[in-house]
């Protein structure tokens, strides 16, 4: 799929993070559905890896556990199931604990199931992410999601006390991304951190730098099927930046019928029909002189917002 | 702006493809974006590898390079906003600083790094840092344990509220002192000692992160979650004492305790620091007061999980060999003393390190 080139702006998860140099990005709260998203393929992952690891330590030791129980309980068989026993136990608690806090430690600053997601974490300061911020939120993801569980294990399932406990916790811990703008977790306002999405974009050609759009210095085109556009000033005046970047977009897209009906906004606008036929190659020729224009003006510090509006100093 | 007043004969002059390019583009700003081009593509490739987790495969030059062409970057972009108008190039541009920005200020240390920053001082510089909450714990366990004792002595039946008779086993009100000093003596040799040690640690450890956890609901369950503990500690007490065991009992718990309550109590401490701090965040902003709280109480809980490793090889290993009360209070003792020292004497570069 190709992604357009201009960004759509203005949706409710845009915020503005500085910098320590001092420049501001735009960046883009990770939504909750991607998060729990990730979230699911983690546990999958983990599960996964659990049942690999158990697996694997039940066929060594179902090879020696046989012979174990034929034998003294302080042998060296015996000896090596009790290791796998340990190797299970600390195996559990790193999976728990360990994965998450590995991943995210690492420069990719995210899980697998994140990496999927296209989301990762970053410090909500707009500085470095720190090992301390990786552990605290991390800490609480097992409270945050264990815990009810326990409650009700610990209850009984038909006790009603322990579903109240384990709802209001719920209410408290799980539910509280929805009830934040930047859909923290409770981990995430311990240790200063957030999830947003990770952008990718490619640089695409500048459009004003193609043949069609550099008018030659002789006034001749060097492709004689090619017609040279040149604009008056008062042609290039009607139009601000707003414009151009809708301009640019239908130029990107390449769509013949939207390229029509804005030839023919424009063309009529400006009282000219010498581009009838040729339409991309008068459109990038407009585009070009009137960015060339907008910028000429942009270094004298004057900037025209849209065709409404005056230029502004 | 002498950053695009590259003037077009000057770049003409150089030879090549991309110079001419540069000379044909009518536009200063398209001139600008193909003089920086190639800088912008070279970071843009760094980034790329680390992002896929190929540090390896970068060579040294490239990594050098990055921090420098991290603020080339992000300088276009600075000048880019104010001089062009080309969407596509300044929307890259974004996206190519927040990524660059990513790996520049990503977690850099090495756990390595890391680890030797925090036992060379970062973890006892936090630990002393909370030093109020390691107090208001202390006295919250302290007053558990008095507690825990008192309601027992009153009514023996509190015994089992507090104790639950799988884990309670034969020390229950009433046993005689054979039995109770059988409990405490004698298990030398047994097997199996490390998978309980494991299985020990396992558990104590999500004990205290649930302790640090919940200090989230403003401190109020930590407390409860500490005196909770205590409670029963205070109870076991009060039972062996009835038979005159309780210095047996002392030795007993000392081995692997003064390092495992110790731990609990730090524990407490973190997570009553974080509820401290957003319920009274003074002048700063309650989410600023929180995460700073947290990241503080992070180090000390990575070091509550290294003080529960040593408690269960304690309990699982020296507690069975070590089956005499003095032997017990020497090793408990010194434990205490090595912990002590560590945290309140030793200062280490803890400075440097919490400011890097």
């Amino acid at each position: 799929m190709k992604r357009s080139a201009i960004p759509r702006r203005g949706t409710s998860r845009d915020r503005l993070l500085v910098t320590p140099e001092g420049i501001a990005l735009p960046i883009t709260v990770a939504g909750r559905g991607s998060r729990v998203g990730a979230l699911i393929l983690d546990f999958i992952v983990i599960l996964v890896m659990m049942i690999v690891m158990a697996v694997l330590l039940n066929s060594i030791a179902g090879g020696v556990g046989g012979i174990a129980r034929a034998i003294a309980p302080d042998s060296a068989t015996a000896h090596a199931v009790q290791f796998l026993q340990i190797l299970w136990i600390i195996a559990i608690f790193l999976f728990r604990n360990a994965y998450f806090l590995f991943f995210e430690l690492g420069p990719r600053g995210a899980t697998p199931g994140k990496r999927l997601a296209g989301i990762r974490i970053a410090a909500r300061d707009g500085g470095r992410l720190t090992a301390e911020m990786v552990i605290a939120r991390n800490l609480l993801r097992d409270v945050e999601l264990f815990l009810p569980i326990i409650f009700i294990m610990t209850a009984g399932v038909a006790s009603g006390m322990g579903w109240l406990a384990a709802a209001g916790w719920f209410a408290i811990f799980l539910l509280f991304p929805l009830f934040n703008r930047d859909s923290l977790r409770a981990g995430d306002v311990i240790a200063g951190s957030w999830v947003v999405e990770r952008p990718r974009r490619r640089l695409e050609a500048a459009l004003s730098v193609g043949p069609a759009a550099v008018p030659r210095p002789d006034g001749m085109s060097g492709d004689p099927q090619r017609r040279d556009y040149r604009f008056s000033e008062a042609e290039l005046a009607v139009y601000g930046e707003y414009e151009l970047q809708a301009l640019e977009r239908v130029l990107r897209d390449d769509r013949g019928q939207a390229m029509d009906s804005v030839y023919q906004t424009i063309a009529h606008k400006i009282g000219r029909n010498d581009g009838w036929n040729d339409e991309r190659a008068f459109l990038e020729a407009y585009y070009t002189q009137l960015r060339a224009r907008l910028e000429a003006g942009m270094r004298m510090g004057r900037r025209k917002a849209d065709k409404h509006s005056g230029e502004s100093r | 702006m002498n950053a695009i007043s590259g003037a077009p004969g000057t770049a003409a002059t150089g030879a090549g493809l991309a110079a001419n390019a540069i000379a044909r583009a009518a536009l200063r700003s398209d001139r600008f974006r193909l003089e920086r081009e190639a800088d912008w593509q070279r970071l843009e490739a760094i980034v790329a590898q680390m992002e896929k987790g190929r540090l390896r495969r970068l060579s040294d030059d490239d990594l050098l390079a990055l921090p420098g062409l991290y603020r080339t970057v992000a300088s276009s972009l600075s000048i880019a906003r104010e001089t062009s108008l080309d969407t596509a190039t300044l929307a890259y541009l974004e996206v190519l600083v927040q990524r660059a920005w990513f790996v520049v200020y990503g977690p850099r240390s090495s756990l390595w790094d890391w680890l030797r920053g925090f036992l060379g001082g970062g973890w006892s510089a936090a630990v002393r840092a909370i030093w109020l909450d390691v107090l208001i714990a202390l006295a919250v366990m302290v007053a558990g344990t008095i507690v825990g004792w008192l309601l027992v002595a009153h009514d023996p039946d509190w015994y089992f509220t507090l104790i639950s008779p799988e884990m309670a086993g034969s020390r229950v009100p009433g046993a005689s002192r054979e039995v109770l000093h059988g409990s405490l003596f004698g298990n030398a040799g047994q097997s199996g000692m490390s998978v309980f040690a494991a299985g020990l640690f396992s558990n104590n450890a999500q004990v205290s992160i649930l302790a640090f956890a919940l200090g989230f609901a403003l401190g109020v369950p930590t407390l409860l979650l500490l005196v909770q503990n205590t409670a029963v500690l205070g109870a076991l007490l009060w039972l062996y004492s009835g038979q005159g065991l309780l210095l047996d009992f002392v030795g007993w718990l000392a081995v692997h305790g003064t390092t495992e309550l110790f731990a609990i109590l730090l524990a407490g401490a973190a997570g009553l620091h974080i509820g401290r701090s957003m319920a009274f965040p003074g002048q700063r902003p309650v989410l600023q007061a929180a995460s700073e709280a947290g990241r503080r109480a992070a180090v000390v809980m990575s070091g509550v999980v290294l003080m529960l490793v040593v408690a269960a090889m304690l309990e699982g290993f020296a507690r069975q060999l070590v089956d005499q009360t003095f032997g017990r209070l020497v090793i408990g003792g010194c434990m205490l003393a090595i912990w002590c020292a560590y945290f309140f004497a030793f200062r280490g570069r803890g400075a440097q390190v919490r400011r890097a």
